[in-house]
């Protein structure tokens, strides 16, 4: 299956990765309405010094922690991606206190998000591998 | 054709289930669930009081889960007895079912400590199951004043899911802070204050001695006058069936990291079990959802002929009240102990990191606790805190404090 993998020798560090993934999961067609000025939830950040940088996202693992250990059933495994249903979700959180990855994270609308390689947005492909200026981020088979 | 035989119907169970399954596709799956319910998310009972889940997404599973899975369930039945030698599970209705391989996962059940007068009280409900949370909403009215007997993790939760449908809560406990099994003193001091905004009342290092009908009669000599009794003192893990067949119990049902019990054959998982805590190395219940799932699974795969391993249980609880986050993993071991403590203390939020021998052994965060899983994993894989960048990761837990190495198999490998 196809994953979402980071090379961290490539990363840039501008964080365009974060913004496409926000405005990919807007549900928005206008970048600019959808970003600017708000505070924005991505599903993908970018950490690391003066140095070295890379991107963090869900590692869609196959023995996945946070589906085991979901309280709801909202996190489960479809066709090898962990998805979360965001009606059954109750943000307790445990999803957080489990990922080894910090991958899961909070909105501001009561639920957890974490990355579906937008599969289920617009976008139909990961918008954070689609737009890195350095292929420091690519979606593929390993 | 294997013949496989769960008892019990939680989150342990269903995991059983699944693990079963992805071994073995054709074995006979029964499941003796003694509630009349197909498995739901038990800790969702408050969320459904409090209006932020509804009824039908109350399920663990799809509806077609058992149908899917090919299980036969007998609704409304208790397993009395095991017979380890003829390999059958009795039920309490006389009938019998024959094992090739059973799965204890029977949970625990509420412990009401004896009280003078209880039973002089109309209205009182323990706060465990689905049946229980409806018994609730059907018994409080907006004038109901509450009194609840125990500010764990059960009660506190009760509490927050009825505190705006009722005109009051009182929580009373024996020990001095809320959610003492989880919290230190600080943070449940945070904890209560938030609470208390919020308008519930609490009596700590206090409990109802007795009851005459709406009066509770304290410890302390205090009167409480209430209408709806809510006991929430604390559960036992339902071990007996165990027990009497022979097996090893402690606390709970002694597993091994197979999930096998002492008793050929026999493998118990979820809030009947006892098992080892890796954050401390002691043998205790850890009754918690994430466990009784991977409990399950695990026993599933080894009673279906597979090979799983549950070797890294901890204590770990992740419980939120109007807002404000708690996280808590592994043990406390504070420097009077031989440990080390990090702590970040500010008005609205706390983490205290604790170390031991080199390694994270537990942490307590409120307020900002994002990224917590990385401190988990800590815990859980027993790293050794001299080859992270553990300075670093004190202050902020990210990926950076591990080295290049493990980023390059994480992100740029399948995990």
């Amino acid at each position: 299956m196809k994953r979402v993998y980071v090379n961290e020798k490539w990363c840039l560090g501008c964080h365009l990765c974060e913004y496409n993934c926000a405005f990919a999961n807007s549900g928005m067609t206008d970048m600019a309405k959808a970003l600017k000025g708000k505070k924005i939830f991505p599903r993908i950040h970018v950490e690391g010094d003066d140095r070295i940088t890379y991107a963090v996202s869900c590692r869609h693992c196959t023995d996945p922690l946070c589906v085991k250990s979901c309280i709801s059933g909202a996190l489960k495994i479809e066709d090898g991606t962990v998805t979360i249903d965001h009606d059954r979700c109750v943000a307790c959180l445990t999803c957080i206190l489990v990922c080894p990855y910090g991958a899961v994270s909070c909105t501001d609308e009561g639920v957890v998000q974490k990355c579906e390689l937008c599969l289920k947005n617009s976008a139909g492909a990961p918008a954070c591998a689609e737009g890195c200026p350095n292929r420091a981020i690519v979606y593929e088979e390993r | 054709m294997n013949k496989y035989v769960i008892i019990g119907n939680g989150t342990a169970a269903a995991g059983c289930i699944e693990g079963i399954r992805s071994v073995d596709s054709e074995g006979s799956i029964t499941v003796v669930s003694k509630e009349n319910r197909p498995v739901y998310c038990r800790p969702l009972i408050s969320y459904y009081l409090e209006g932020k889940t509804r009824l039908e997404n109350i399920g663990y599973r799809p509806g077609d889960f058992y149908e899917k899975n090919g299980c036969r369930v007998l609704y409304g039945k208790s397993a009395v007895k095991i017979d380890s030698k003829g390999k059958k599970v009795y039920l309490e209705d006389g009938t019998s079912l024959d094992y090739d391989s059973l799965c204890v996962a029977a949970g625990s059940s509420p412990f009401v400590p004896p009280m003078a007068g209880l039973e002089t009280v109309e209205k009182k409900f323990g706060f465990m199951t689905l049946d229980d949370a409806l018994e609730v909403e059907n018994a409080i009215t907006p004038a109901s004043r509450v009194l609840i007997v125990g500010a764990g993790l059960i009660g506190l939760k009760c509490a927050e899911g009825i505190l705006d449908r009722v005109a009051s809560v009182t929580v009373c406990d024996l020990a001095d802070r809320v959610l003492s099994s989880i919290l230190d003193s600080d943070s449940a001091a945070m904890m209560k204050k938030h609470l208390e905004e919020r308008g519930m009342k609490f009596m700590l290092g206090d409990t109802a001695a007795s009851f005459d009908k709406n009066t509770a009669h304290m410890k302390s000599g205090a009167d409480v006058e209430f209408d709806v009794l809510i006991l929430a003192v604390g559960v036992r893990a339902n071990t007996s069936i165990v027990k009497d067949a022979g097996g090893e119990v402690g606390r709970g049902i002694r597993i091994g990291s197979r999930c096998e019990t002492s008793i050929a054959d026999v493998y118990a998982a979820g809030d009947c079990t006892e098992t080892r805590d890796v954050s401390d190395g002691s043998v205790k219940v850890m009754a918690l959802m994430p466990n009784a799932y991977m409990e399950g699974h695990c026993a599933g795969v080894n009673m279906a002929g597979g090979e799983e391993c549950f070797d890294n249980a901890i204590p770990m609880n992740s419980i939120g009240f109007f807002g404000l986050h708690a996280m808590t993993a592994g043990n406390r071991k504070d420097t009077a102990e031989g440990g080390e403590v990090y702590e970040d203390v500010t008005d609205c939020h706390i983490k205290k990191l604790y170390c031991a021998d080199g390694k994270l052994c537990g942490f307590v965060l409120i307020g900002d606790n994002g990224r917590a899983g990385i401190y988990t994993d800590l815990i859980r894989r027993q790293v050794p805190l001299d080859t992270v960048d553990y300075k670093k990761l004190q202050i902020e837990p990210n990926l950076f404090g591990f080295g290049e190495d493990y980023r390059r198999k994480k992100l740029g490998g399948v995990v």
